[in-house]
This record gives structure tokens, sequence and C-alpha cells, in this order.
């Protein structure tokens, strides 16, 4: 047997590896994915929110449970309700320890009567199996046999429209349906990273490139460009979707409970189910929420002038972030540290510096003014900033 | 003829050598006396075969406490450690487990054979991280006597109370587990695939007398966890120069605050006045004077054999007899003109930057103790292999290679005792087991050094071959190592000290005994 030390490929591999101009690799979960594709990655975005952008997310761990139990089981873990769900649903779900402490985020599509794909951010096949205890389901992965690929746009519905043997004018927002591409038995969700319009379009492994050229042929007249991480990361931002390992850390990985958080310190209230059947963590959340939240995730837009104001004190012009960054950076309010922020990015569509940030109580309140930090010439600054709602972008063609 | 100093350290090993480095820095004048005309124990690079420079004893460095890198500044004493990141386990079906440097590699393989495991591992690594830190403050710490009443036990066995508490309950009792269970039955509660939880729990039985499933054994397992867990110093590797570098760069640390280190200085006993201890005699008459004298030697010898019994009450001559040695490694080097190729991984890669573990099943592992359990080596033997040269290339001459191969089972009490016929046919059963993974390698020897337990004791005075200076077992650790109450690095001579790995908190080039040791007798002065 011989030895491969690569990372991991998508089946979209042969396909992507020709456009990355400038070895633009990174990796996500084991696998190796562009960045960008072009030397900047500013035309992928104005695809996500001008065309369509064809985004390989394929890394995303995929679980297919079924069987007798198979809703039981996933109503077990996560902080919906899926007893409730129709076939053809798709849920945004986190999921928490006993302690209530986020240990993922992703999705739950019912694909039958007694079918369900997860999907996640971390390895979850044994965290399934865990909770699987004394129930009739199978957990299969599917990570590898499946590959995905979110079109992500405006003319998304357009595109897919050109290739997809239905229609998908009647497929409403976070619902899934069986398709054909090229051939191909596919499945086509109306979700997403970007909070825009958008379809991921779940395509066997085996098959894939196939489903990859009709896009491309079909979708060129509708200026479809295939994008990467930089340009979904700018749109995430946007959209005020939070990303596992980014802006908070899994409670399975984290080494001190600081670095815990639960679904109401990552404003997901709207995502948890207290109503429900017993779950894990049910009893530490309804604790928490009698307690008070002690931290929110939420917005922060940073004001121009105050920002651009630090850079003109030493002659310079305001210096953009156009990548995303997702490094910590303290943020104070009249002098003292009550927060931090995970990610920020220069939105292009927006022309505004936006941030997510965690800041505890109880200064998390819309429009509270805050500080935010900013390194200029190696000297540490704080610009001005304000709490806002997020998504920053909600384009009503999203869910129309 | 006669010499006088302030302190003497009998026996230039890696734990002596650290003593008497922190002794001299504290402006002490510190005299070291060693048997063998290299210093270093077993902790020694030696050219055996022209041009071949083995690690002939210990062979990775682990565990060497960082604040002694830092304490004795040793990088700039020449100490050089370079990554070992891989471990393969070839297994008996042609295929092979390895675990890579880097974390998703890592998982890739291990995924391909239980997804499981794969999934497991994450949280199996966090929590070995947090046992390693709940243990690795026991380390620096002198063992508090916890039937004493005297305020500082009392206040050592307060901050031990303390830290335990504030583990909290889940990591408190993970701890308890590894400290009661055995290495297969703990790697059982996590994961599935045999291979992996062979190698694993191969760490739970090095240098003991105890097998995968002997309770006990966990202990071990994290002993080995600790050294590895800490990535920011990658004190998980090899030294530049084979593991002699390092007791090299701590000699000459503790040269350069004035130590004076003489070879082929055989100590034959303890002078001692009145109950305290005055100096030591060599084998040639030669007197060495010093009001401290300290021994890196293991419990026997330091209590047995250079002490005079009249000396010692006799429960404590009674407990360092029944401290348990029962060495049950040996060593396997050779020079080699060619590197071996594993039939599961064909080639010569970067699998040969890391270590072979010859551990296909925990079966495998507990039928290889069972050979010795009943006084046999194991015909099938534990093996830890690495190829130094390709670490290191100055460990051969260019194209040629160096393999260390460590081996278990061999125990010291051989049915009938050892003979160089038996030692030399436990050589064979090492290379004819290797053989069967890397069949190229017969004919690559060009040297071979065969070292059982007795060897070990016969070169390196270490008693039954124990490369740990006693057995790394619950009931001889912490409070107990070596023998209650002489466990704070004193004798029940007056001005008489150990050091050696025989005392807390054990085995492995840590030198924290030697450390602690010094720190304690310190305080005493001050």
């Amino acid at each position: 047997m011989n030895i491969d030390n690569s990372l991991k490929h998508t089946p979209f591999h042969a396909r992507t590896a020709p456009l990355v101009l400038g070895a633009t690799w990174r990796r996500w979960s084991g696998y190796a994915v562009a960045s960008s594709y072009d030397w900047l990655h500013d035309r992928e975005y104005a695809a996500i929110r001008n065309a369509a952008a064809l985004i390989d997310v394929s890394p995303l761990h995929k679980y297919q449970v079924s069987g007798r139990d198979a809703a039981r089981l996933l109503d077990r873990i996560i902080t919906r309700n899926v007893m409730k769900m129709q076939v053809g649903q798709v849920l945004y779900t986190p999921w928490c320890d006993a302690r209530g402490k986020v240990i993922d985020d992703g999705t739950v599509s019912r694909l039958g009567e007694q079918a369900y794909r997860l999907t996640s951010a971390e390895p979850t096949f044994r965290f399934l199996q865990q909770n699987a205890v004394s129930l009739q389901v199978q957990i299969e992965e599917t990570t590898e046999r499946l590959g995905a690929l979110a079109l992500q746009g405006p003319l998304s519905r357009a595109v897919l429209n050109q290739v997809a043997e239905q229609s998908l004018d009647t497929l409403r927002y976070f619902r899934v349906a069986g398709s054909r591409i090229a051939g191909v038995d596919v499945e086509i969700s109306r979700t997403g990273y970007t909070g825009d319009l958008g379809y991921e379009i779940w395509v066997p492994a085996a098959q894939a490139m196939a489903v990859w050229d009709a896009l491309m042929t079909k979708g060129t007249d509708y200026g479809i460009t295939p994008a990467g991480i930089w340009a979904l990361d700018v749109a995430r931002i946007e959209a005020g979707l939070l990303m596992a390992d980014v802006d908070y850390h899994s409670s399975h990985r984290a080494l001190i409970e600081d670095q815990q958080s639960s679904p109401f310190e990552l404003s997901l209230d709207w995502a948890v189910n207290l109503e429900k059947e017993a779950f894990n963590g049910k009893r530490a959340l309804k604790a928490e929420k009698e307690r008070g939240i002690a931290w929110r995730f939420v917005g922060l837009e940073v004001e121009w002038d105050s920002f651009e104001a630090l850079y003109k004190s030493v002659n310079l012009s305001a210096a953009l972030p156009m990548i995303a960054w997702r490094s910590s950076t303290p943020v104070y309010r009249q002098g003292r540290q009550i927060g931090y922020a995970s990610s920020g990015v220069w939105s292009p569509l927006l022309k505004k510096y936006l941030a997510l940030a965690h800041i505890r109580a109880p200064h998390y309140a819309l429009d509270t003014e805050v500080e935010f930090e900013v390194t200029v010439e190696h000297r540490r600054k704080r610009a001005r900033a304000w709490v806002r709602k997020t998504p920053f972008f909600d384009p009503p063609r999203k869910k129309a | 003829m006669s010499h006088r100093s302030d302190a003497i350290i009998i026996g230039g090993g890696h734990n002596g050598l650290v003593a008497a480095a922190y002794l001299a820095r504290a402006g002490k004048k510190v005299q070291v006396l060693e048997r063998r005309p290299v210093i270093g124990g077993a902790a020694v690079s030696e050219r055996i075969f022209p041009g071949f420079t083995f690690s002939v004893f210990s062979y990775v460095v682990s565990l060497l406490r960082p604040e002694i890198i830092r304490d004795l500044d040793l990088p700039r004493h020449g100490l050089h450690i370079l990554p070992l990141e891989s471990t393969v386990t070839p297994l008996p079906n042609g295929d092979y487990l390895a675990g890579w440097g880097d974390a998703d590699l890592s998982r890739r393989e291990l995924y391909r054979h239980s997804p499981h495991d794969a999934d497991a591992m994450i949280e199996f690594g966090r929590l070995m991280y947090h046992m390693a830190q709940a243990a690795r403050p026991l380390l620096g710490t002198i063992p508090p006597d916890p039937t004493s009443l005297s305020p500082g036990d009392l206040k050592g066995m307060l901050r031990l109370g303390r830290h335990f508490r504030s583990l909290g309950a889940e990591k408190f009792h993970a701890l308890y587990k590894l400290m009661t269970m055995s290495s297969a039955d703990y790697l059982d509660e996590w994961f599935e695939f045999g291979p992996l939880k062979a190698t694993k729990s191969a760490s739970g039985i090095i240098g003991t007398f105890l097998g995968p499933r002997s309770p006990g054994s966990a202990y071990v397992l994290l002993h080995h966890y600790m050294g590895e867990i800490d990535g920011a110093f990658r004190a998980w590797g090899f030294a530049r120069g084979g593991n002699g570098s390092v007791s090299q760069a701590i000699a000459a640390a503790a040269q350069s605050f004035g130590t004076q280190i003489a070879t082929q200085a055989s100590v034959k006993q303890l002078l001692v006045q009145g109950g305290r201890a005055t100096g030591v005699v060599l084998e040639n008459g030669d007197e060495y004077h010093a009001p401290i004298v300290i021994s890196g030697l293991d419990p026997r010898r330091t209590f047995l054999d250079l002490v005079e019994s009249k000396e010692l009450p006799s429960e404590v001559l009674d407990r360092v007899r029944r401290f348990r040695f029962r060495g049950s490694s040996g060593k396997v080097n050779l020079a080699l003109s060619e590197l071996p190729q594993f039939t599961c991984m064909p080639g010569i890669g970067p699998q040969h930057r890391g270590a072979f573990s010859i551990s296909p099943s925990v079966e495998y592992l507990e039928r290889a103790y069972d050979d010795a359990k009943y006084g046999e080596y194991s015909r099938k033997p534990y093996m830890d292999i690495v190829f130094p040269s390709m670490i290191d290339p100055n460990m051969a001459p260019p194209g040629k290679h160096v393999a260390s191969i460590f081996v278990q089972y061999v125990p010291y009490h051989l049915n009938g005792g050892w003979t160089p016929p038996k030692r030399e046919a436990f050589g064979d059963a090492v290379i004819d087991t290797l053989a069967e993974y890397a069949p190229n390698l017969k004919s690559a020897i060009l040297h071979r050094q065969v070292l059982t337990p007795l060897e070990i004791e016969q070169t390196l005075g270490l008693s039954e071959g124990n490369i740990f200076q006693g057995e790394l077992a619950l009931q001889q650790l912490f409070f107990l190592r070596p023998a209650a109450p002489w466990t704070q690095y004193n004798t029940p001579i007056k001005g008489y000290y150990q050091c050696g790995s025989g005392t807390h908190p054990g085995g492995g080039v840590m030198g924290a005994g030697g450390r602690n040791a010094a720190l304690k007798i310190l305080g005493e002065l001050s």
C-alpha cells in the first residue's frame, strides 16, 4: 500500500484545480479547497450578490440518518423540533452537550418518511452513535460519497432552471427536493451560507463532474463564476451567519469553559425550542434562560469617520480589510472591555466595515455605542462602532 | 589523594548532571563522579561500530522538563531537538496504521480504519491534554508525606488537595481511572480499532513488568503522554547527535557553572560519621569529601550497595529490598547498509523519519507479556523502531543507516539465567519478527548489538536492568517512591540525598528528580 500524504480532494477537484491561479489553497476539514480562484476574490464575491456563484462545499460533514427512530435520534440531539418536520423540509440548528454548550451547528433535511440528512462542521459520526443507544436507526457518513455545490446569487434560480429537470420556481426557502441534472439524480435544497437567493446541490461523488460541467456550460449566459472561501466569507458576514471554529468553539474542542458558548450566547434563541421533548442540554438551557444570558453574538458597524480619523492622524488613508479577518479583536465601552469581535470585513456592497462580536450583558442592546480596537501603524487605537441588527444585508429575494 | 567540595554527585547520568548544574548555578562547588569512561548514564551516544553513532540505551527525548531547558539554557550548550512526528504500525494483513504529525492527515488515515475512532481521537486528545496538565504540576513537586503533621507536609497536602479539587469532577474521575485501570481497558472505553488501541497501550507497558491488560498500566500511558503533549517545546523528538547530546548539554551547562566531572571514578562506599555523610571513597581508594552527597543511582545501589547496612534502619532496608525493578526491556542496535523497506509501505519515505511500532493488537502485546510472565523473552515482542540516521544524517556514514529497536518483553530473570548464546537467540527473535514486516532487513545488517536487562545492569549499573530505576507502578509512585518516608530526595543519613529516576517523578529523560533534589537541598541550606 502506498502512502498518500496529500490533503483530500473534493469530487470537483479536477475541475476546480486548473482554475486556481495563485495557489491559494486552504484546508477545510482535511480537504484542499480554493480560497479564491482569481488572484483576487472581488469578482467572485460580486457574482454572489449580482449573478450566480458556484462554490464547492463538499467538505461539509454529511450523515444519512434513517430507520424507524431516525427522527427520535435527531430530535434528542438538536434544539429544534424534528417531530414536526415535513418531508422536504430543512432546518438550520445548533446542538448542545448536556451542559447546554454548543457542540456544532448545521442543517437537518428530511429526505423521506424515515430518512434525514445532517450536515455539520465537525465530525459527528461518533456523537450520533453515542446518542443512538437503544434506538433503531442507521447512521452512515456520506461526506465522501456526496459532493455538494452551493449555487448562490440572484441568478441562481435562472441557471438551475436551465439544467434541472424540475423547475425551481416552487421550491420554497429551506426546502429540499429531488431532481436530475445532466442525467444525474441530485437533491436541490434552497439553502446556503450567503444570505442571498441560493441553492445547494447534493450529488453522488462519482457523477459530480457532469453536474459541474452542466452548470458551468448553461450558466455562462448568466455570469456563473466559481467562487472560493474568501468570497463566501464576505457574504456570510454580511448575512450575520456564524462560523464554527471562528466565531465559536465546539464544546468538544474547547479547552476551558470560557471558550464554550450556549446557543443563547450565540443569539440563536430562535433555533432553541424549550417546549419540545427532552433533548441534549434542555435542562441547562432552561436554567440559563431563567438566569439571564451573559453574552450575545451581535453585529457591529464601525463608524467610518472615527475609523478614517485614526489613519488620517498618521497621514494615511483608511486601510480596509477586503479579506475577512478571523482573529479576536477587543471591544470596549467607556474604556472597559465588554467583549470581542471574532470576524470582520469591509462590505463592498454596503460600503461599511462590519464585524461579528460577542458582547457581554448589558452592552449588547441595539445601537449601543462601543469602541472597536484597530491597529494603525503598530499602535492600538479605538474607533467608534455600534451594535447593529443582523443580517446586515437581507434581500427580499432570499425568501421570495 | 583527597578532594574537597560542597557537594558530591554519585553517577553522571542526566539526573545527576541536572542536580550538579542547579547546585553549581547556586554557587556550590560540585564534584560529579562517574564510573564509566563516558557521562550520561542511560542517555549516551557511543560509536559502537566505526562510523556509526548510537543512542545506545534511551533513544528519544519526550519528557525533558521545559523548565530545565530554560533554567540551564540547554540550547546554548548544544541541545537541539529534532522532530520525530509519525508512528507507523504495520499490520499482519499487509496494511498499516499511521499517525502523522499533521492532524488532518492522521484523521484521514485513522478514518480509513474506523470513522468512530477518528472522531473519538479529537476528544481523547483533549482529555489527555487535561490529564497531562493535571499531572504535570506534580512532576515539579516534592512529594509531601501524607502521614506527617509537619507544616511543610501539611501545606504540601493542602496544595495537592486544592489542585485536585480545581480539576472539577469530570477531570478528576478521568484521572482516577487513569491511575487505576489497565491501559487496554482504558483505551477500550474510547476506541474500537485494535491496532490503534495496541499502539497506544504500548506506551503503558514500556519499562514495566506489566501487560496492557494489567491494572496500573494506564498510568504509565499518561506518564508518556506528558511529553507528547508539550507541543510548545516540541519535547517529543530526537536529540541531534543522539541522546548522549542531552547529557553533554547538561554537563556543559554544569561545567559552565564550575562543576568538576570525573569519569572512571567508581564510588565504592559512602563515608559516614555519626550518622552524617562526609564523602565517598572510590574503588581505587581515592577519597572525596563534602558535607552533601547525592546519589543519582537507583534505590538499591543508593541504600544497599553504597551504605553500610548498620547506618540504616532495618525497615528502610526492608522497603528498599522490596522495591521492584524487574527489568523487562531490551535494545537491539543495528548498523545498516540500507534502510529496511516495509512491505506495508514500500519504498523510502516520510515513514522512515518517524517510529515503527510492532503492536498489531492488544492480544499480541498480552501474549508477548505471557512469555515474560513465565520467565521467557517474547518470541513475538513489542518493538519501537526508529532510524536516527534519517533524522540526523551525522549518525551514520553517507548512504548507511542506524536503527534503534526498543524491545519488550525481555525479563531480567530469564529461566536458567542469561548466557551470550541466549542473548543472541533473543536478538534473532527480534530480527526474525521485524523481517516479517521488512524482508530486506537481514541482508542490510552490517553490525548488531543486543542488549538484555543483564547487559543494561552490567554496563550502566541499573539494578535488574530496569530503565526507570524501578517500576512505575502505583505502589512505587509519588510519596511511596522509592521508600516511605524517604521520598523527598533525602535519606536517613544526614547530608545523603538521592536524585535518580528511582525518586519522584520517575523515569524517562526528564531530569525532574535531579532538579527537585537540588532545589530541596538549596532550600535546606538557605
